[in-house]
């Protein structure tokens, strides 16, 4: 009986092979399909005749990206890295002091800061970019650097990952560290943060990704080509009336690669931050 | 060593040996108590400030807005009431983008639901690549709506016949078709749904695969002694272990399908297609023409506050009906 159904589980084996590979090929074909629209023609690729891969490749499809002042792709990718730089690493850490204090320091109102923090977790995200908007704008927000970022720095599901995490940290590192003479700031900075290397390298990753897609709120408060980011760019580029299709693709090959390249990188901390902001929320 | 140690627990707080009388013991309680405080003031500052301008304080006047006539200018002062929540709802095209988008969440968070458990499942049990798997699934995680729609628009469903949707066509000959314009049926459906499918299903893949990881092995090991096999382990044990991971990526996709913003304004945004006709506006496009295009902040904010009001709603009723929340606290 058991040799029946270890044979049928054998036999099942390959099958699933087969699937997941023919499934694998489906979900990366689109990149294949980006990065052969990229070095086409246009006549080319607008020919209903099917080839695999352009017989002479296009190069200048992506060297008149950077030269068209229409696109300003230049700068555009250049701001996005800038604010990619800026919010992951900061954004991070903003919520680990914040979880930090929420977790360790026993202060009387602690519960009503907590409270404050979690009250927030409601609110949809890009659902509330029209009050975000009010505000950013009457501060003259519009078309600046920081009006792209500071609001994107504030992430109280964070606060809630780090204080759990924190929550966990064993009380004797805490009393090593007083012995050793340090106070609240100095068990934060030389305890507690270096505990929490893993939390902050996967939550980071995932900020920097959510920042160099975002989308709405760059639309809201870029409006000027100065301002806008890598995505605008190329969405700006898309709406536009005359189209350019092949240097169309090249802007999504540029726009696309850092972070393919990030996360072929930083896979098992983006793999760890999913699952650890997922399953807690 | 061990009378340190013994020292530490019972002095107050600061670790100091009880036996160095330093002052009154209040005195220095509330001198730590004082030195704590300024540390927490400190960590949170930051995070509280950021929430309250950028949260609590955005809110509030956005809310007072929702009551005002509030054309071209995002000062208070001309109380109209509910007037902007009554021109909304007598609004076809608010109304319009409500009834789509609820049609789109009700074909994409199950697609999606089955599509990411069942490749989970699937890349769970493969023994060999399963790392090469995962990434492949995932790594359309990467990209941005705006690259993938930019793909979906002017190649995969291009209404041209060098489209890919409609050279694959082709071979069984059919002809070509305009896939994004308007169209009866609205085939435009296919490729809102697939450009999300393609983009999200790794995300949520991995979330059951962190959940299919803690499911000790003993509990199949024990149902395999009871001749349990295949679909009986998944519905009797794999899928109940799964609960918790099920309903938290269940509120994840309705609230993101409920935004639903980035591939429907790059999808139908003009172009070279001149599919700008189609009509499809969800509630987020509507809020984007109102407050940026119109610049009428007033029913813009109206529109926010219906719109969270729906998300908060939906995820409370969804957090009541499955229990979500109780079992984590």
């Amino acid at each position: 009986m058991t040799t029946v159904r270890e044979g049928a589980r054998a036999l099942r084996g390959p099958a699933r092979g087969l699937l997941a590979g023919a499934l694998m090929v489906v979900f990366l074909a689109p990149f294949y399909l980006m990065l052969r629209n990229s070095l086409m023609d246009t006549q080319a690729l607008t020919s209903p005749e099917w080839t695999w891969w352009p017989s002479t490749m296009h190069w200048e499809n992506f060297t008149s990206l950077f030269s068209d002042p229409m696109v300003n792709m230049g700068q555009s990718l250049a701001n996005s890295l800038l604010i990619a730089v800026i919010t992951a690493p900061l954004s991070t850490l903003l919520a680990s002091a914040a979880g930090f204090a929420l977790a360790r320091i026993p202060v009387p109102g602690r519960g009503v800061v907590l409270g404050l923090v979690l009250a927030t977790l409601m609110i949809p995200g890009s659902a509330t970019f029209v009050p975000t908007f009010v505000v950013v704008g009457a501060l003259g927000g519009v078309n600046t650097l920081w009006g792209l970022i500071v609001p994107g720095l504030f992430n109280p599901f964070a606060v809630l990952l780090f204080r759990n995490f924190y929550l966990q940290l064993p009380r004797e590192l805490e009393e090593a560290g007083r012995l050793d003479g340090l106070g609240w700031l100095g068990l934060y900075r030389r305890i507690a943060l270096p505990s929490s290397g893993a939390m902050l390298a996967s939550l980071g990753a995932l900020a920097f990704i959510d920042s160099w897609n975002s989308f709405l709120w760059p639309l809201v408060i870029g409006q000027d080509p100065s301002a806008w980011t890598a995505q605008i760019a190329l969405s700006t580029f898309l709406t536009a009336q005359t189209i350019n299709l092949p240097g169309l693709f090249a802007g999504a090959v540029v726009t696309i690669t850092p972070l393919v390249v990030m996360f072929l990188i930083a896979q098992r901390h983006i793999v760890e931050g999913i699952a650890h902001t997922g399953l807690k929320g | 060593m061990n009378a340190t140690t013994h020292a530490v627990p019972r002095s107050e707080g600061a670790g100091r040996p009880a036996d160095t009388p330093r002052g009154p013991a209040r005195a220095r309680r509330r001198r730590a108590d004082l030195r704590s405080w300024g540390a927490f003031a400190l960590l949170t500052a930051p995070m509280l400030i950021g929430l309250g301008v950028f949260k609590y304080i955005a809110i509030g006047w956005s809310f007072l807005l929702s009551l005002s006539e509030a054309q071209g200018t995002i000062a208070l002062g001309d109380w109209v009431g509910l007037d902007n929540y009554r021109q909304l709802f007598g609004d076809a095209v608010f109304r319009n983008a409500l009834s789509k988008i609820g049609l789109f969440t009700l074909f994409i968070v199950p697609i999606t639901f089955a599509a990411s458990l069942g490749l989970a499942l699937l890349v769970h049990r493969i023994r060999r690549g399963r790392a090469v798997l995962r990434t492949a699934f995932l790594i359309p995680a990467a990209v941005s709506y705006v690259a993938a729609s930019l793909l979906w628009k002017m190649s995969l469903f291009s209404g041209m016949p060098a489209g890919i949707a409609n050279m694959i066509g082709g071979w069984f000959g059919m002809e070509a078709v305009p896939w994004l314009q308007g169209g009866d049926p609205p085939l435009y459906w296919i490729a809102l749904v697939t450009v999300r499918l393609w983009l999200q299903v790794g995300f949520y893949m991995v979330l059951f695969l962190a959940g299919l990881q803690a499911i000790p092995k003993e509990i199949y090991e024990a149902a395999a002694l009871d001749g349990a096999t295949g679909l009986r382990l998944l519905r009797r044990i794999t899928l109940p272990m799964l609960r918790n991971t099920s309903v938290a990526v269940l509120m994840l996709m309705f609230i993101a399908a409920f935004q639903a913003f980035d591939e429907f304004y790059n999808l139908f945004g003009g172009g070279m297609s001149g599919s700008g006709t189609a009509p499809v506006k969800t509630p987020m496009t509507y809020l984007h023409d109102t407050a940026m295009g119109a610049q009428n902040y007033g029913l813009g904010s109206a529109g926010s506050f219906v719109l969270t009001a729906l998300i908060v709603g939906v995820t409370l009723v969804q957090g009541r009906i499955t229990g979500f929340g109780k079992s984590e606290e």
